[in-house]
Protein backbone atom coordinates (compact mmCIF):
# COMPACT_ATOMS: atom_id res chain seq x y z
CA UNK A 1 0.00 0.00 0.00
CA UNK A 2 1.02 3.41 -0.91
CA UNK A 3 1.60 6.05 1.74
CA UNK A 4 -0.75 8.79 -0.51
CA UNK A 5 -3.61 7.07 -2.92
CA UNK A 6 -5.52 9.95 -4.57
CA UNK A 7 -8.17 7.58 -6.91
CA UNK A 8 -10.35 9.74 -8.95
CA UNK A 9 -10.45 13.53 -7.29
CA UNK A 10 -12.32 15.86 -8.57
CA UNK A 11 -12.86 19.39 -7.60
CA UNK A 12 -15.19 22.21 -9.28
CA UNK A 13 -15.36 25.95 -8.23
CA UNK A 14 -19.06 27.01 -9.93
CA UNK A 15 -18.86 25.82 -13.95
CA UNK A 16 -15.03 25.77 -13.48
CA UNK A 17 -13.36 22.41 -13.12
CA UNK A 18 -10.64 22.28 -11.56
CA UNK A 19 -9.64 18.72 -11.09
CA UNK A 20 -11.19 16.67 -13.16
CA UNK A 21 -10.64 12.99 -11.69
CA UNK A 22 -6.62 12.78 -10.24
CA UNK A 23 -5.29 9.63 -9.80
CA UNK A 24 -1.54 8.88 -8.75
CA UNK A 25 -0.43 7.50 -5.80
CA UNK A 26 3.03 8.44 -3.81
CA UNK A 27 5.16 5.72 -1.34
CA UNK A 28 7.39 6.81 1.85
CA UNK A 29 10.74 8.75 0.90
CA UNK A 30 9.40 9.05 -2.74
CA UNK A 31 10.51 12.61 -3.93
CA UNK A 32 7.32 13.34 -6.33
CA UNK A 33 7.85 16.73 -9.38
CA UNK A 34 4.00 17.89 -9.44
CA UNK A 35 4.25 20.21 -12.77
CA UNK A 36 2.26 22.04 -14.89
CA UNK A 37 0.87 25.17 -16.47
CA UNK A 38 -0.81 28.05 -14.76
CA UNK A 39 -4.31 26.85 -13.76
CA UNK A 40 -3.61 23.46 -14.18
CA UNK A 41 -5.04 22.49 -10.61
CA UNK A 42 -1.54 21.72 -8.84
CA UNK A 43 -2.04 24.14 -5.96
CA UNK A 44 -5.90 23.33 -5.72
CA UNK A 45 -4.96 19.35 -5.80
CA UNK A 46 -2.99 20.01 -2.63
CA UNK A 47 -5.17 21.68 -1.19
CA UNK A 48 -7.52 19.29 -1.25
CA UNK A 49 -4.83 16.68 -0.24
CA UNK A 50 -4.42 19.31 2.81
CA UNK A 51 -8.14 19.62 3.64
CA UNK A 52 -8.41 23.32 2.71
CA UNK A 53 -10.56 22.53 -0.18
CA UNK A 54 -13.00 19.75 0.26
CA UNK A 55 -12.99 17.14 -2.81
CA UNK A 56 -16.84 16.79 -4.93
CA UNK A 57 -15.56 13.29 -5.59
CA UNK A 58 -13.13 10.46 -5.51
CA UNK A 59 -10.63 9.59 -2.40
CA UNK A 60 -7.79 10.40 -0.85
CA UNK A 61 -6.03 8.06 1.69
CA UNK A 62 -3.28 8.28 3.69
CA UNK A 63 -1.72 5.25 4.66
CA UNK A 64 -5.28 3.87 3.81
CA UNK A 65 -6.83 6.37 6.15
CA UNK A 66 -9.65 8.46 4.34
CA UNK A 67 -8.72 11.88 4.70
CA UNK A 68 -12.23 13.48 2.41
CA UNK A 69 -14.45 15.61 4.77
CA UNK A 70 -11.47 15.96 7.60
CA UNK A 71 -10.37 19.25 8.58
CA UNK A 72 -7.07 20.91 8.04
CA UNK A 73 -5.97 20.22 11.51
CA UNK A 74 -6.65 16.37 11.23
CA UNK A 75 -4.91 16.04 8.66
CA UNK A 76 -1.84 17.46 9.84
CA UNK A 77 -1.80 15.55 12.56
CA UNK A 78 -2.14 12.61 10.76
CA UNK A 79 1.24 13.94 9.15
CA UNK A 80 0.73 15.84 6.07
CA UNK A 81 2.08 18.89 5.77
CA UNK A 82 2.75 21.77 2.98
CA UNK A 83 4.70 24.29 2.72
CA UNK A 84 2.11 27.10 1.29
CA UNK A 85 3.21 29.32 -1.88
CA UNK A 86 1.94 32.47 0.18
CA UNK A 87 3.90 30.38 2.94
CA UNK A 88 0.59 30.50 5.15
CA UNK A 89 2.21 33.05 8.10
CA UNK A 90 0.55 35.15 10.71
CA UNK A 91 3.22 38.20 9.92
CA UNK A 92 2.09 40.30 13.68
CA UNK A 93 2.82 37.05 15.23
CA UNK A 94 6.69 35.91 16.36
CA UNK A 95 8.72 33.00 14.67
CA UNK A 96 7.83 30.49 17.87
CA UNK A 97 4.21 31.64 17.30
CA UNK A 98 4.22 30.79 14.39
CA UNK A 99 6.11 27.37 14.10
CA UNK A 100 3.82 26.02 16.49
CA UNK A 101 0.10 27.97 15.06
CA UNK A 102 -1.98 25.13 15.40
CA UNK A 103 -0.74 22.64 17.42
CA UNK A 104 0.20 24.92 20.92
CA UNK A 105 1.25 22.79 23.72
CA UNK A 106 -1.03 24.36 26.64
CA UNK A 107 0.40 23.93 30.67
CA UNK A 108 -2.28 24.04 33.61
CA UNK A 109 -2.20 27.90 35.19
CA UNK A 110 -1.43 26.80 38.88
CA UNK A 111 -2.39 23.23 38.53
CA UNK A 112 -6.07 24.67 37.85
CA UNK A 113 -7.59 23.27 34.59
CA UNK A 114 -7.13 26.46 33.05
CA UNK A 115 -4.69 25.58 29.97
CA UNK A 116 -2.51 28.78 28.58
CA UNK A 117 0.14 28.34 26.12
CA UNK A 118 3.32 26.69 27.43
CA UNK A 119 5.64 29.67 25.70
CA UNK A 120 8.85 28.74 27.24
CA UNK A 121 8.19 25.37 25.59
CA UNK A 122 7.49 26.71 22.15
CA UNK A 123 10.34 29.19 22.38
CA UNK A 124 12.70 26.05 23.32
CA UNK A 125 11.56 23.95 20.63
CA UNK A 126 11.29 26.64 17.92
CA UNK A 127 14.84 27.77 18.48
CA UNK A 128 15.83 23.91 18.61
CA UNK A 129 14.67 23.49 15.33
CA UNK A 130 15.88 26.22 13.74
CA UNK A 131 19.01 25.52 14.98
CA UNK A 132 18.66 21.78 13.14
CA UNK A 133 17.74 23.87 10.18
CA UNK A 134 20.64 26.00 9.91
CA UNK A 135 18.39 28.88 9.15
CA UNK A 136 19.21 32.17 10.15
CA UNK A 137 16.63 33.71 11.91
CA UNK A 138 17.76 37.20 14.46
CA UNK A 139 15.64 35.51 17.32
CA UNK A 140 12.47 33.58 17.94
CA UNK A 141 10.62 36.29 19.29
CA UNK A 142 10.84 38.21 16.40
CA UNK A 143 7.83 39.05 14.51
CA UNK A 144 7.65 37.40 11.30
CA UNK A 145 6.43 40.27 8.93
CA UNK A 146 10.56 42.06 9.88
CA UNK A 147 11.61 39.06 8.22
CA UNK A 148 13.25 39.10 4.72
CA UNK A 149 11.11 36.59 2.14
CA UNK A 150 13.88 34.13 2.36
CA UNK A 151 13.85 34.29 6.24
CA UNK A 152 10.09 34.22 6.15
CA UNK A 153 9.95 30.86 3.75
CA UNK A 154 12.69 29.01 6.17
CA UNK A 155 9.69 29.81 9.35
CA UNK A 156 7.55 28.09 7.03
CA UNK A 157 9.55 25.44 6.26
CA UNK A 158 10.33 24.97 10.25
CA UNK A 159 6.50 24.64 10.85
CA UNK A 160 6.40 21.82 8.36
CA UNK A 161 9.49 19.71 9.49
CA UNK A 162 8.70 20.26 13.78
CA UNK A 163 6.10 17.96 13.73
CA UNK A 164 7.95 14.36 12.22
CA UNK A 165 5.46 14.76 9.15
CA UNK A 166 5.35 11.29 6.86
CA UNK A 167 4.21 13.71 3.67
CA UNK A 168 5.92 17.27 2.99
CA UNK A 169 4.35 19.32 0.09
CA UNK A 170 5.69 22.18 -0.74
CA UNK A 171 4.24 24.65 -3.41
CA UNK A 172 7.15 26.88 -5.02
CA UNK A 173 9.57 26.36 -2.65
CA UNK A 174 12.23 27.95 -4.15
CA UNK A 175 10.46 30.57 -6.39
CA UNK A 176 11.61 33.43 -4.29
CA UNK A 177 14.88 32.22 -3.31
CA UNK A 178 18.46 33.61 -4.46
CA UNK A 179 20.43 30.33 -5.74
CA UNK A 180 22.69 29.46 -2.59
CA UNK A 181 19.11 29.00 -0.88
CA UNK A 182 17.81 27.53 -3.55
CA UNK A 183 20.78 24.43 -3.15
CA UNK A 184 19.68 24.31 0.68
CA UNK A 185 15.95 23.69 0.07
CA UNK A 186 17.17 20.81 -2.54
CA UNK A 187 19.76 19.35 -0.04
CA UNK A 188 16.82 19.61 2.64
CA UNK A 189 14.56 17.46 0.25
CA UNK A 190 17.27 14.81 -0.52
CA UNK A 191 17.30 14.28 3.40
CA UNK A 192 14.13 14.08 3.49
CA UNK A 193 13.69 10.86 1.35
CA UNK A 194 16.96 9.74 3.14
CA UNK A 195 14.84 9.77 6.20
CA UNK A 196 11.48 8.00 4.33
CA UNK A 197 9.55 11.04 4.56
CA UNK A 198 7.46 11.42 1.03
CA UNK A 199 7.70 15.25 -1.02
CA UNK A 200 5.78 16.58 -3.37
CA UNK A 201 7.04 19.41 -4.81
CA UNK A 202 5.45 21.72 -6.91
CA UNK A 203 7.40 23.96 -9.11
CA UNK A 204 7.88 25.87 -12.30
CA UNK A 205 11.68 25.52 -12.15
CA UNK A 206 12.04 22.29 -14.30
CA UNK A 207 16.14 22.35 -12.98
CA UNK A 208 15.24 22.20 -9.20
CA UNK A 209 12.70 18.92 -10.47
CA UNK A 210 15.09 16.82 -12.40
CA UNK A 211 17.79 17.59 -9.58
CA UNK A 212 15.79 15.79 -7.06
CA UNK A 213 12.80 14.32 -8.08
CA UNK A 214 12.23 10.59 -8.87
CA UNK A 215 8.98 10.71 -10.00
CA UNK A 216 7.30 13.33 -12.15
CA UNK A 217 4.08 13.89 -12.26
CA UNK A 218 2.67 16.63 -15.02
CA UNK A 219 -1.34 18.39 -14.69
CA UNK A 220 -2.93 19.64 -17.63
CA UNK A 221 -6.29 20.93 -17.15
CA UNK A 222 -6.73 19.42 -13.94
CA UNK A 223 -5.94 15.90 -15.55
CA UNK A 224 -3.13 13.53 -15.05
CA UNK A 225 -0.99 14.13 -18.47
CA UNK A 226 1.93 12.07 -17.61
CA UNK A 227 3.65 9.82 -14.79
CA UNK A 228 7.06 9.09 -14.90
CA UNK A 229 10.40 8.25 -13.25
CA UNK A 230 12.71 11.05 -13.42
CA UNK A 231 14.95 8.54 -15.50
CA UNK A 232 12.74 7.84 -18.27
CA UNK A 233 11.65 10.94 -19.39
CA UNK A 234 13.62 14.14 -20.48
CA UNK A 235 13.02 18.10 -19.95
CA UNK A 236 11.43 18.57 -23.57
CA UNK A 237 9.02 15.85 -22.81
CA UNK A 238 8.03 17.23 -20.12
CA UNK A 239 7.62 20.99 -21.28
CA UNK A 240 5.68 19.21 -23.78
CA UNK A 241 3.36 17.25 -21.52
CA UNK A 242 2.83 20.66 -19.58
CA UNK A 243 1.62 22.66 -23.11
CA UNK A 244 -0.12 20.20 -24.37
CA UNK A 245 1.68 19.23 -27.35
CA UNK A 246 2.84 15.38 -26.33
CA UNK B 1 -3.04 46.32 5.00
CA UNK B 2 -2.14 43.60 7.26
CA UNK B 3 1.44 43.64 5.76
CA UNK B 4 1.33 47.54 6.83
CA UNK B 5 -0.07 46.83 9.95
CA UNK B 6 2.94 44.20 11.16
CA UNK B 7 5.31 46.46 10.47
CA UNK B 8 4.14 49.07 12.97
CA UNK B 9 3.89 46.19 15.53
CA UNK B 10 6.48 46.10 17.79
CA UNK B 11 9.38 44.04 16.72
CA UNK B 12 10.31 42.08 20.11
CA UNK B 13 7.87 39.82 21.89
CA UNK B 14 8.00 40.12 25.56
CA UNK B 15 6.88 43.68 24.27
CA UNK B 16 3.49 42.53 22.26
CA UNK B 17 2.08 40.95 25.71
CA UNK B 18 2.18 44.60 27.69
CA UNK B 19 3.03 46.79 25.78
CA UNK B 20 0.80 49.70 25.10
CA UNK B 21 1.39 51.73 22.12
CA UNK B 22 3.29 54.60 24.52
CA UNK B 23 1.34 57.13 22.28
CA UNK B 24 -1.85 55.74 24.31
CA UNK B 25 -0.64 56.56 27.53
CA UNK B 26 0.98 59.99 26.39
CA UNK B 27 -2.29 60.95 25.15
CA UNK B 28 -3.83 60.16 28.53
CA UNK B 29 -1.03 61.70 30.40
CA UNK B 30 -1.46 65.01 28.72
CA UNK B 31 -5.59 64.91 28.81
CA UNK B 32 -4.40 64.32 32.81
CA UNK B 33 -1.86 67.26 32.96
CA UNK B 34 -4.19 69.46 30.97
CA UNK B 35 -7.47 68.76 33.13
CA UNK B 36 -5.90 69.28 36.44
CA UNK B 37 -4.82 72.30 35.46
CA UNK B 38 -7.95 73.88 33.68
CA UNK B 39 -10.10 72.41 36.36
CA UNK B 40 -9.42 72.46 40.62
CA UNK B 41 -11.54 69.28 40.83
CA UNK B 42 -9.79 67.03 38.24
CA UNK B 43 -6.85 66.12 40.84
CA UNK B 44 -9.01 64.11 43.81
CA UNK B 45 -9.50 60.66 45.02
CA UNK B 46 -12.89 60.51 44.73
CA UNK B 47 -12.94 62.46 41.40
CA UNK B 48 -10.25 59.61 39.98
CA UNK B 49 -13.04 56.87 41.76
CA UNK B 50 -15.83 58.76 39.45
CA UNK B 51 -13.63 58.23 36.60
CA UNK B 52 -12.91 54.92 37.03
CA UNK B 53 -16.75 53.83 37.65
CA UNK B 54 -18.07 55.97 34.52
CA UNK B 55 -15.74 53.78 32.57
CA UNK B 56 -16.53 50.46 33.91
CA UNK B 57 -19.20 50.09 31.54
CA UNK B 58 -17.67 51.46 28.44
CA UNK B 59 -14.73 49.44 29.73
CA UNK B 60 -16.10 45.99 29.79
CA UNK B 61 -18.01 46.64 26.81
CA UNK B 62 -14.43 47.60 25.18
CA UNK B 63 -13.29 44.18 26.07
CA UNK B 64 -15.84 42.63 24.33
CA UNK B 65 -14.73 44.81 21.35
CA UNK B 66 -11.48 44.27 21.34
CA UNK B 67 -11.47 40.30 20.66
CA UNK B 68 -13.65 40.90 18.05
CA UNK B 69 -11.64 43.61 16.49
CA UNK B 70 -8.62 41.49 17.07
CA UNK B 71 -10.06 38.99 14.80
CA UNK B 72 -10.88 41.47 12.28
CA UNK B 73 -14.67 41.42 13.24
CA UNK B 74 -16.97 44.40 14.27
CA UNK B 75 -19.62 44.38 16.57
CA UNK B 76 -21.94 47.39 16.61
CA UNK B 77 -24.25 45.65 18.41
CA UNK B 78 -22.81 46.30 21.97
CA UNK B 79 -24.90 49.23 23.40
CA UNK B 80 -27.92 48.07 21.98
CA UNK B 81 -27.05 44.25 23.53
CA UNK B 82 -26.39 45.81 26.65
CA UNK B 83 -29.72 47.66 26.55
CA UNK B 84 -31.51 44.42 26.12
CA UNK B 85 -29.89 42.53 28.46
CA UNK B 86 -30.22 44.90 31.89
CA UNK B 87 -34.57 44.99 30.26
CA UNK B 88 -34.16 41.32 30.35
CA UNK B 89 -32.39 40.99 33.32
CA UNK B 90 -34.32 43.72 35.05
CA UNK B 91 -37.69 41.69 34.16
CA UNK B 92 -36.80 38.12 35.05
CA UNK B 93 -36.57 39.20 38.46
CA UNK B 94 -39.29 41.75 38.86
CA UNK B 95 -41.83 40.52 36.84
CA UNK B 96 -41.03 36.94 36.70
CA UNK B 97 -40.00 36.17 40.65
CA UNK B 98 -36.95 34.88 40.09
CA UNK B 99 -34.56 35.13 43.09
CA UNK B 100 -31.27 37.95 42.10
CA UNK B 101 -28.75 35.57 40.98
CA UNK B 102 -31.16 34.87 37.83
CA UNK B 103 -30.98 38.35 37.22
CA UNK B 104 -27.34 38.34 36.83
CA UNK B 105 -27.75 34.94 34.93
CA UNK B 106 -30.31 36.40 32.74
CA UNK B 107 -28.04 39.65 31.85
CA UNK B 108 -25.05 37.10 30.73
CA UNK B 109 -27.08 34.89 29.08
CA UNK B 110 -29.01 37.78 26.87
CA UNK B 111 -25.88 39.18 25.96
CA UNK B 112 -23.89 35.42 25.02
CA UNK B 113 -27.36 34.59 23.05
CA UNK B 114 -27.06 37.97 20.99
CA UNK B 115 -23.71 37.52 20.17
CA UNK B 116 -24.10 33.79 19.17
CA UNK B 117 -26.81 34.98 16.95
CA UNK B 118 -24.57 37.37 15.77
CA UNK B 119 -21.71 35.17 15.25
CA UNK B 120 -23.72 32.33 13.63
CA UNK B 121 -24.79 35.38 11.36
CA UNK B 122 -21.43 35.74 10.43
CA UNK B 123 -19.37 32.52 10.11
CA UNK B 124 -21.87 30.15 9.32
CA UNK B 125 -24.22 32.37 6.57
CA UNK B 126 -21.31 34.55 5.57
CA UNK B 127 -23.24 38.08 6.23
CA UNK B 128 -20.64 40.74 6.52
CA UNK B 129 -20.44 41.28 10.71
CA UNK B 130 -20.75 44.86 10.04
CA UNK B 131 -24.64 44.16 8.40
CA UNK B 132 -25.36 41.09 11.00
CA UNK B 133 -24.62 43.53 13.64
CA UNK B 134 -26.00 46.67 12.62
CA UNK B 135 -28.47 44.75 12.19
CA UNK B 136 -28.78 43.34 16.10
CA UNK B 137 -27.84 47.17 17.33
CA UNK B 138 -31.38 47.35 15.78
CA UNK B 139 -33.14 44.13 16.65
CA UNK B 140 -31.98 43.83 20.19
CA UNK B 141 -32.89 47.72 20.45
CA UNK B 142 -36.65 47.09 19.43
CA UNK B 143 -37.17 43.91 21.64
CA UNK B 144 -36.09 45.71 24.79
CA UNK B 145 -38.57 48.21 23.93
CA UNK B 146 -41.05 46.02 23.46
CA UNK B 147 -40.76 43.91 26.39
CA UNK B 148 -41.02 47.43 28.12
CA UNK B 149 -43.41 49.28 26.42
CA UNK B 150 -41.04 51.73 26.64
CA UNK B 151 -40.82 52.65 30.16
CA UNK B 152 -37.85 51.18 32.43
CA UNK B 153 -38.38 48.62 35.19
CA UNK B 154 -37.18 50.65 38.15
CA UNK B 155 -36.72 48.88 41.75
CA UNK B 156 -33.96 46.44 41.64
CA UNK B 157 -33.49 43.51 44.36
CA UNK B 158 -30.78 45.41 46.95
CA UNK B 159 -28.52 42.71 46.18
CA UNK B 160 -28.75 43.94 42.93
CA UNK B 161 -28.13 47.22 43.47
CA UNK B 162 -24.99 46.50 46.16
CA UNK B 163 -23.55 45.34 42.56
CA UNK B 164 -23.94 48.85 40.76
CA UNK B 165 -23.74 51.25 43.99
CA UNK B 166 -22.14 49.03 46.59
CA UNK B 167 -18.76 50.41 47.57
CA UNK B 168 -16.64 47.59 49.18
CA UNK B 169 -13.88 49.22 51.02
CA UNK B 170 -14.63 52.69 49.35
CA UNK B 171 -14.32 51.45 45.85
CA UNK B 172 -17.47 51.03 43.75
CA UNK B 173 -18.41 48.10 42.96
CA UNK B 174 -18.31 48.29 39.33
CA UNK B 175 -14.87 49.15 39.49
CA UNK B 176 -13.86 46.03 40.79
CA UNK B 177 -15.82 44.13 38.30
CA UNK B 178 -14.37 46.08 35.79
CA UNK B 179 -10.54 45.25 36.96
CA UNK B 180 -10.79 41.64 37.77
CA UNK B 181 -12.97 41.22 34.36
CA UNK B 182 -9.64 43.25 32.62
CA UNK B 183 -7.34 40.61 34.33
CA UNK B 184 -9.07 37.69 33.36
CA UNK B 185 -9.09 39.07 29.63
CA UNK B 186 -6.05 39.94 29.59
CA UNK B 187 -5.06 36.32 29.98
CA UNK B 188 -7.07 34.95 27.45
CA UNK B 189 -6.12 37.12 24.44
CA UNK B 190 -2.56 36.83 25.61
CA UNK B 191 -1.76 33.59 27.05
CA UNK B 192 -4.36 30.98 25.34
CA UNK B 193 -4.92 29.40 22.69
CA UNK B 194 -8.47 31.22 22.19
CA UNK B 195 -6.67 34.76 22.19
CA UNK B 196 -4.03 33.41 20.14
CA UNK B 197 -6.08 32.33 17.24
CA UNK B 198 -8.21 35.30 17.18
CA UNK B 199 -5.03 36.90 16.74
CA UNK B 200 -4.07 35.33 14.27
CA UNK B 201 -7.49 35.23 12.43
CA UNK B 202 -7.09 38.53 12.27
CA UNK B 203 -3.30 38.63 10.99
CA UNK B 204 -4.03 35.92 8.35
CA UNK B 205 -7.58 34.06 7.82
CA UNK B 206 -6.22 31.74 5.09
CA UNK B 207 -2.77 30.66 7.19
CA UNK B 208 -4.92 30.08 10.51
CA UNK B 209 -7.05 27.54 8.59
CA UNK B 210 -4.61 26.27 6.61
CA UNK B 211 -2.81 25.31 10.10
CA UNK B 212 -5.71 23.77 11.57
CA UNK B 213 -7.72 26.69 13.39
CA UNK B 214 -11.55 26.09 12.93
CA UNK B 215 -11.99 29.61 12.52
CA UNK B 216 -15.87 29.82 12.24
CA UNK B 217 -16.18 27.79 15.38
CA UNK B 218 -13.83 30.45 16.81
CA UNK B 219 -15.48 33.43 15.11
CA UNK B 220 -18.82 32.48 16.65
CA UNK B 221 -16.99 31.93 20.20
CA UNK B 222 -15.66 35.29 19.80
CA UNK B 223 -19.06 37.42 18.85
CA UNK B 224 -20.80 35.40 22.03
CA UNK B 225 -17.82 36.62 24.29
CA UNK B 226 -18.13 39.89 22.71
CA UNK B 227 -22.38 39.72 23.34
CA UNK B 228 -21.74 38.48 26.95
CA UNK B 229 -19.06 41.27 27.88
CA UNK B 230 -22.11 43.67 26.86
CA UNK B 231 -24.32 41.46 28.54
CA UNK B 232 -22.02 42.64 32.15
CA UNK B 233 -22.15 45.67 30.97
CA UNK B 234 -25.81 45.53 30.78
CA UNK B 235 -25.78 44.01 34.33
CA UNK B 236 -24.05 46.57 35.59
CA UNK B 237 -25.23 49.58 34.00
CA UNK B 238 -29.02 48.19 34.87
CA UNK B 239 -27.50 47.71 38.49
CA UNK B 240 -26.30 51.17 38.91
CA UNK B 241 -29.43 52.75 37.80
CA UNK B 242 -31.59 50.76 39.91
CA UNK B 243 -33.59 50.09 36.52
CA UNK B 244 -34.06 48.01 33.07
CA UNK B 245 -33.41 51.01 30.89
CA UNK B 246 -34.66 49.76 27.40
CA UNK B 247 -32.41 53.16 26.05
CA UNK B 248 -29.71 52.37 28.32
CA UNK B 249 -26.07 51.78 26.23
CA UNK B 250 -27.29 53.80 23.60
CA UNK B 251 -24.38 55.09 21.47
CA UNK B 252 -22.39 53.26 23.57
CA UNK B 253 -20.27 51.12 20.76
CA UNK B 254 -19.30 54.32 19.73
CA UNK B 255 -17.14 55.24 22.82
CA UNK B 256 -16.25 51.39 23.30
CA UNK B 257 -14.93 50.86 19.55
CA UNK B 258 -13.30 54.35 20.02
CA UNK B 259 -11.59 53.28 23.51
CA UNK B 260 -10.34 49.94 21.49
CA UNK B 261 -8.61 52.11 19.02
CA UNK B 262 -7.42 54.19 21.04
CA UNK B 263 -5.52 51.55 22.85
CA UNK B 264 -4.20 50.29 20.19
CA UNK B 265 -5.80 47.73 18.83
CA UNK B 266 -5.50 47.19 14.54
CA UNK B 267 -8.52 48.11 13.17
CA UNK B 268 -8.00 45.57 10.53
CA UNK B 269 -7.30 42.74 12.65
CA UNK B 270 -4.36 41.03 14.41
CA UNK B 271 -2.69 43.27 16.71
CA UNK B 272 -4.65 43.89 20.35
CA UNK B 273 -3.93 43.94 23.78
CA UNK B 274 -6.56 44.70 26.49
CA UNK B 275 -3.83 46.39 28.91
CA UNK B 276 -4.11 49.31 25.94
CA UNK B 277 -8.12 48.93 25.94
CA UNK B 278 -7.97 49.58 29.19
CA UNK B 279 -5.92 53.07 28.55
CA UNK B 280 -7.90 53.51 25.76
CA UNK B 281 -11.23 53.66 28.11
CA UNK B 282 -9.71 55.45 30.99
CA UNK B 283 -8.64 58.21 28.04
CA UNK B 284 -12.87 58.31 27.04
CA UNK B 285 -13.39 58.59 30.41
CA UNK B 286 -11.46 60.55 31.47
CA UNK B 287 -11.97 63.13 28.74
CA UNK B 288 -16.14 63.02 29.14
CA UNK B 289 -15.34 63.56 33.12
CA UNK B 290 -12.76 66.56 32.24
CA UNK B 291 -15.89 68.20 29.75
CA UNK B 292 -18.14 67.41 32.62
CA UNK B 293 -16.19 69.44 34.63
CA UNK B 294 -15.47 72.39 32.57
CA UNK B 295 -19.44 72.59 32.07
CA UNK B 296 -19.69 71.27 28.45
CA UNK B 297 -22.86 70.18 26.84
CA UNK B 298 -22.86 66.41 26.47
CA UNK B 299 -24.25 66.99 22.64
CA UNK B 300 -20.85 68.52 22.02
CA UNK B 301 -19.25 65.63 24.47
CA UNK B 302 -20.72 63.29 21.47
CA UNK B 303 -19.41 65.51 18.97
CA UNK B 304 -15.90 64.69 20.67
CA UNK B 305 -16.41 60.80 20.92
CA UNK B 306 -17.19 60.40 17.11
CA UNK B 307 -14.07 63.41 16.34
CA UNK B 308 -11.30 61.40 18.71
CA UNK B 309 -12.41 57.63 16.98
CA UNK B 310 -11.63 59.28 13.37
CA UNK B 311 -8.17 61.33 14.76
CA UNK B 312 -7.43 57.47 16.05
CA UNK B 313 -7.55 55.76 13.46
CA UNK B 314 -6.08 58.54 10.95
CA UNK B 315 -3.02 59.09 13.29
CA UNK B 316 -2.97 55.11 13.04
CA UNK B 317 -2.75 55.21 9.88
CA UNK B 318 -0.26 58.06 9.23
CA UNK B 319 1.53 56.10 11.66
CA UNK B 320 1.97 53.14 9.89
CA UNK B 321 2.74 54.61 6.74
CA UNK B 322 5.55 56.56 7.79
CA UNK B 323 6.98 53.16 9.22
CA UNK B 324 6.50 51.80 5.72
CA UNK B 325 9.12 54.06 4.40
Amino acid sequence: MSLLELADVRKHFGPVQALDGVSFAVDGGEVIGLVGDNGAGKSTLMKTVTGVHAPDGGSIRLDGTLLNGREPGEIRALGVEMIYQDLALARMQDVASNIFLGREPTRRLFGLPIRMIDRPRIEREAAAMIRKLGARLPSVDYVVGHLSGGQQQSVAIARALTFNPRLVIMDEPTAALAVREVEHVLDMIRELRRQGIAVILISHRLNDVFAVCDRIIALRQGQVVADQPIAQTSMNEVVAHIVGAA
Amino acid sequence: MPDAAAIAAPVRRPGMRFVVRLESLAVLAVLVIVLAVLSPYFLSVSNFLNILLATSVIGVLAYGATFVIAAAGIDLSLGSVLGLSGVVGALSVNELGLPWPFGILACLATGALCGTVNGLLNARAGIPAFIVTLGMLGVARGLGLVLTNGVPVYGLDPVLVYIGQGRPAGVPFPVIVFLLTGGVAHFVLAYTRFGKYALVIGDNEGAARAMGVRVQRQRVALYALSGMMAGLAGLLFMARTNAGDPTGGLNYELTAITATILGGTNLFGGRATIFGTLIGALIMGVLQNGLNLLAVSSFYQQMAIGAVLVLAVWLDQVNRTRARR
